[in-house]
């Protein structure tokens, strides 16, 4: 197929960006999506042109650092799937495909395509974790049972990949549903109980200092992410955080 | 000849680690403050090394190219991790989990290092529900285990197919707990180019930022290389577009031998290339062969029908299916090792059963599971007639409460669906047992330099064990490096600071500086990728899944022709003082271009079929083995590990002799 693309260029973080239109050729139905953008910058610096910067990594969906905001869409129109797993069989011949990055006052552009999510490490950094160290002698896997409802529900909120899309695509810029997911996935098991209220208000604070927005409950963040995280969590998150403030 | 000291300790297998825990040196808490370590790559190993040396007091500098320690390989790694805690009852123990991965890396691992590894898997599992890694669990709430290759026991722990990103993730809050505490200082976004030696020892790094483009020097007291393995030398593999070889080649070009590099997985599970612009294959975890079977029709025409679209391979009746495996390997069927079942793949593609149109397909089909699992939930749920629909709608919730993720990504890359139609598989280069040579305490063949996790070569040999590659790195970064580096560094405690404006450091800048505004000014008309997709394609060609003395040295005189080429034609776009993802990757497949060199010289040399590696020329040619690959213990029995001395081909060979005091050396037989 036969495509137009208007990507968004931007030389450096203080740069003015702009819209720029390309043509690409005889594209594959089975391309991923990223796997066009290749076509386009080998087509790039053979013409003598900067090819477009983009974020991606592991191309299968788990590594979290691909990003891209498609036709209005992150992630693009298919649902459940990150960019890089976006195939071209989504697309028609004739499409004009706008390609732009993920937007929010807290993801600055760093070029292109690219943008900066160290808010989102500060948070992780503020209490995304259980304060264990690493020895030999921590007790055995198996001293505490945890039911099995727990243990799934607990891994269905752990597979967030960080990519940032809840953040991208919320009217707040809220990033409620990422930091839910992992309050949640401690809130579940026992051993992330012992420093939970510590834990919730440290990162929540965190996040509000960084600039995003509130939460609003719209529910376009629970749409559009990959992992399918679901919006009790940010359920979970408001009651661990009342709970929370009201210990004091 | 060897220059190579094991330092292996003395005394029985099973007392070595104990023994040389309790005699070496330490470095008091005080003290641990006043030393710096830099750790390169934060995945399973670089990660848990990071936040373990952090929590024992040490300052650590730890640096990923990727925009987040998360983003790191690890985290693609799907169906588990070893562990032998024999919660199952069924046999399992350190010996028997060391005795499998020694046998399934067909001899050529260090028996202590493999022993050792055994011995602190229990711990790495107890660490991870510690940190609350969210691992399957059975109804009454304990663990879960399932089975992976090469082995008759379940001792493997997951969570879903997601079990690398659930413990990077693992790894990763701990790393986030000693940043926040100024503990680890995190290098995003910086890829290491060089490393610098002071008076022979590693004392620093050079280090590119890749948002800026500014070198940075940094020092320490030790650097630890934890940058996993070079599978993208094939330029297609399951690794990450940005998985990278530079930061092993740079350490190998400064002392640091290589060994091995001949040694590489290639993953009998992977979704088949579709077309030229592939830019990496997709791994579908071994996890699958638990209860997928593999097949290929058995008569031809079925095959030509099948390709030209006029026959589904539901269509095809038991008695015309070949579900090789099992008939090769009745012992163990479709769950025999990696190497084995690629090989086995490889031949009936070879001999045109291949099921797709490049004839590099072969089906794993889950039909038998999905009726047993259905049967089973139906009596669960006291009907004892149940429906051919109920049986399969039951038996599809099964499935995909095991493998849901994977389904969902093969269905999302291929668009069918799974659960109805068989999925296609082909072997894909996966995984690099070779790797940076390494002594007992995990350390190079230059001083204060280490390497952990895939970027070692100590563990799996010539192939390595589903599941294994998770507990290895954790093993080396949480329980084994914190001790060895300990002893080093005992030496360290008076020698302050390492200044960084020193002439060592001006070398290794100034080089550094040289190659990159090399790339960047040179007015070449090829573009990186170019050079990477002919490099793979050779190396796919003639030192892939079956290697002959012919192609090989062909392949060496090919690569060695590319690379001038390379250095020739090269066109990098862009600036050195900002983001450049082109500058990036031409320096990447520079280094690809020499160790694919080096890669091809090994092959050569070990005249031998083991592992992973198969040499055409060595296979058992009579009896039941007929055909199976050919261990020459002889005269190969050792690591090869390699001194750069100049050009890949003036490498020179370092042996180390493999022994095996515990153990009986026998053919590998998945009969």
């Amino acid at each position: 197929m036969n495509l137009t693309l208007k990507i968004w260029r931007q030389k450096g973080p203080q740069a003015k960006g702009k819209i720029v239109k390309y043509k690409v050729a005889d594209i594959s139905e089975h391309m991923s999506f990223l796997e066009m953008m290749d076509v386009l910058n080998e087509q790039l610096i053979y013409s003598g042109d900067e090819p477009v910067a983009f974020d991606h990594d592991c191309r299968e969906g788990i590594c979290g650092m691909c990003s891209l905001y498609i036709n209005g869409e992150a992630h693009g129109p298919d649902k459940g799937v990150a960019t890089c797993q976006l195939h071209m069989r989504k697309f028609k011949d004739g499409d004009t495909i706008y390609v732009e990055p993920f937007r929010a006052k807290a993801f600055p552009v760093i070029k292109d395509l690219v943008v900066d999510r160290m808010a989102f490490e500060r948070i992780q950094q503020a209490g995304g974790f259980i304060s264990v160290n690493t020895s030999g002698n921590t007790q055995d896997a198996n001293a505490i049972p945890i039911s099995k409802h727990a243990a799934d529900e607990a891994m269905d909120s752990a597979t967030c990949i960080g990519c940032g899309a809840c953040v991208a695509s919320c009217k707040n810029s809220s990033a409620m549903l990422f930091v839910g997911a992992k309050v949640s996935q401690y809130t579940l098991l026992p051993q992330g109980q012992v420093e939970a209220s510590d834990r919730v208000i440290n990162m929540v604070t965190q996040m509000d200092l960084e600039g995003f927005g509130n939460c609003t409950n719209t529910g376009a963040c629970e749409i559009v992410c990959p992992k399918g995280i679901s919006l009790q969590n940010i359920a979970r998150l408001n009651s661990e955080f009342l709970k929370a403030s009201l210990k004091g | 000849m060897s220059v190579l000291d094991s330092k292996v300790p003395q005394g029985h297998l099973k007392d070595k680690w104990t023994t040389y825990k309790d005699k070496i040196n330490l470095v008091n808490p005080a003290n641990k403050r006043l030393i710096d370590i830099i750790v390169v790559g934060t995945g399973l190993a670089g990660g848990s090394a990071a936040a373990t040396l952090a929590e024992l007091g040490y300052n650590i500098k730890s640096f990923c190219f990727q925009d987040s320690p998360r983003r790191a390989h690890s985290i693609a790694a799907q169906g588990g991790i070893n562990a032998s805690k024999n919660y199952q009852g069924d046999g399992d123990s350190d010996y028997r989990l060391f005795y499998d991965t020694l046998k399934g890396g067909d001899y050529r691992s260090r028996e202590a290092n493999v022993y050792r590894l055994a011995e602190v898997s229990g711990n790495i599992i107890d660490q991870c529900v510690a940190q609350g890694v969210p691992f399957a669990r059975e109804y009454g709430g304990l663990l879960d285990n399932r089975s992976f290759g090469g082995v008759q026991v379940s001792r493997t722990f997951y969570a879903k197919g997601q079990t690398g990103q659930q413990l990077l993730l693992g790894a990763y809050s701990a790393m986030n707990r000693q940043i926040a505490r100024g503990k680890i200082e995190m290098f995003n976004r910086h890829e290491m180019l060089d490393i610098v030696k002071v008076d022979g020892k590693a004392r620093g790094i050079i280090a590119r930022n890749l948002i800026t483009g500014e070198l940075e020097r940094h020092s320490a007291h030790a650097v630890v290389i934890a940058s996993g393995g070079y599978g993208n030398v094939y330029f297609l593999s399951t690794n990450a577009m940005g998985s990278n070889a530079t930061a092993a080649w740079k350490i190998h070009k400064k002392g640091a031998f290589f060994a091995n590099p001949c040694f590489t997985q290639i993953h009998p599970t992977c979704i088949p290339r579709s077309g030229d612009y592939q830019s990496k294959l997709t791994l579908m975890s071994e996890s699958l062969r638990n209860d997928g079977r593999i097949w290929v029709p058995k008569n031809l025409d079925d095959v030509v029908a099948i390709r030209e679209g006029k026959l589904k391979p539901t269509q095809i009746s038991e008695e015309n299916r070949d579900y090789y495996l099992e008939r090769r390997y009745p012992a163990f069927g479709n769950l025999v090792p990696r190497d084995v079942a690629s090989r086995a793949a490889k031949e009936r593609c070879d001999a045109g059963y291949g099921v797709n149109t490049t004839g590099e397909a072969v089906y794993l089909d889950f039909k038998s599971a999905i009726e047993r699992f259905g049967k089973i939930e139906a009596k669960i749920q006291g009907d004892t007639n149940p429906s051919e629909e109920k049986i399969a709608k039951l038996g599809e919730g099964v499935i995909k409460e095991k493998y849901g993720n994977l389904f969902q990504m093969y269905e999302k890359i291929v668009d069918i669906n799974p659960y109805k139609t068989p999925m296609m598989i082909y072997p894909a280069t996966h995984y690099t047992m070779g790797g940076i040579w390494v002594d007992y305490n995990l350390m190079t063949t230059v001083p204060g330099l280490y390497c952990i996790g895939e970027a070692n070569f100590s563990d799996h040999g010539a192939n390595r064990l589903g599941a294994s590659a998770l507990m290895q790195g954790l093993a080396d970064g949480y329980f084994v490096l914190p001790y060895t580096i300990g002893d080093y560094l005992s030496d360290d405690i008076r020698t302050g600071k390492i200044a960084t404006d020193t002439p060592d450091f001006d070398e290794a800048e100034k080089n550094v500086k040289d190659k990159i505004d090399f790339f960047v000014n040179n007015s070449g008309n090829k573009s990186v990728d170019h050079f990477h997709k002919r490099l793979g394609k050779i190396m796919w060609d003639k030192v892939g899944m079956a290697r002959n003395e012919k192609d090989l040295k062909d392949a060496i005189i090919k690569i060695k022709a590319i690379r001038e080429e390379f250095w020739k034609d090269i066109i990098v776009p862009g600036d050195s003082n900002e983001m450049n993802l082109e500058l990036e990757k031409a320096g990447r497949v520079a280094d690809f271009l020499e160790l694919g060199e080096l890669f091809a010289k090994d092959a050569l040399e070990r005249n031998e079929s083991c592992g992973g590696h198969f040499r055409e020329e060595s296979v058992e040619l009579f009896g039941e083995q007929k055909g199976e690959a050919k261990r020459d213990d002889e005269n190969y029995k050792y690591v090869a590990a390699w001194e750069y001395k100049g050009e890949p081909s003036d490498a020179v060979l370092h042996k180390e002799e493999l022994e095996f005091k515990d153990i009986e050396l026998k053919q590998r037989s998945y009969k």
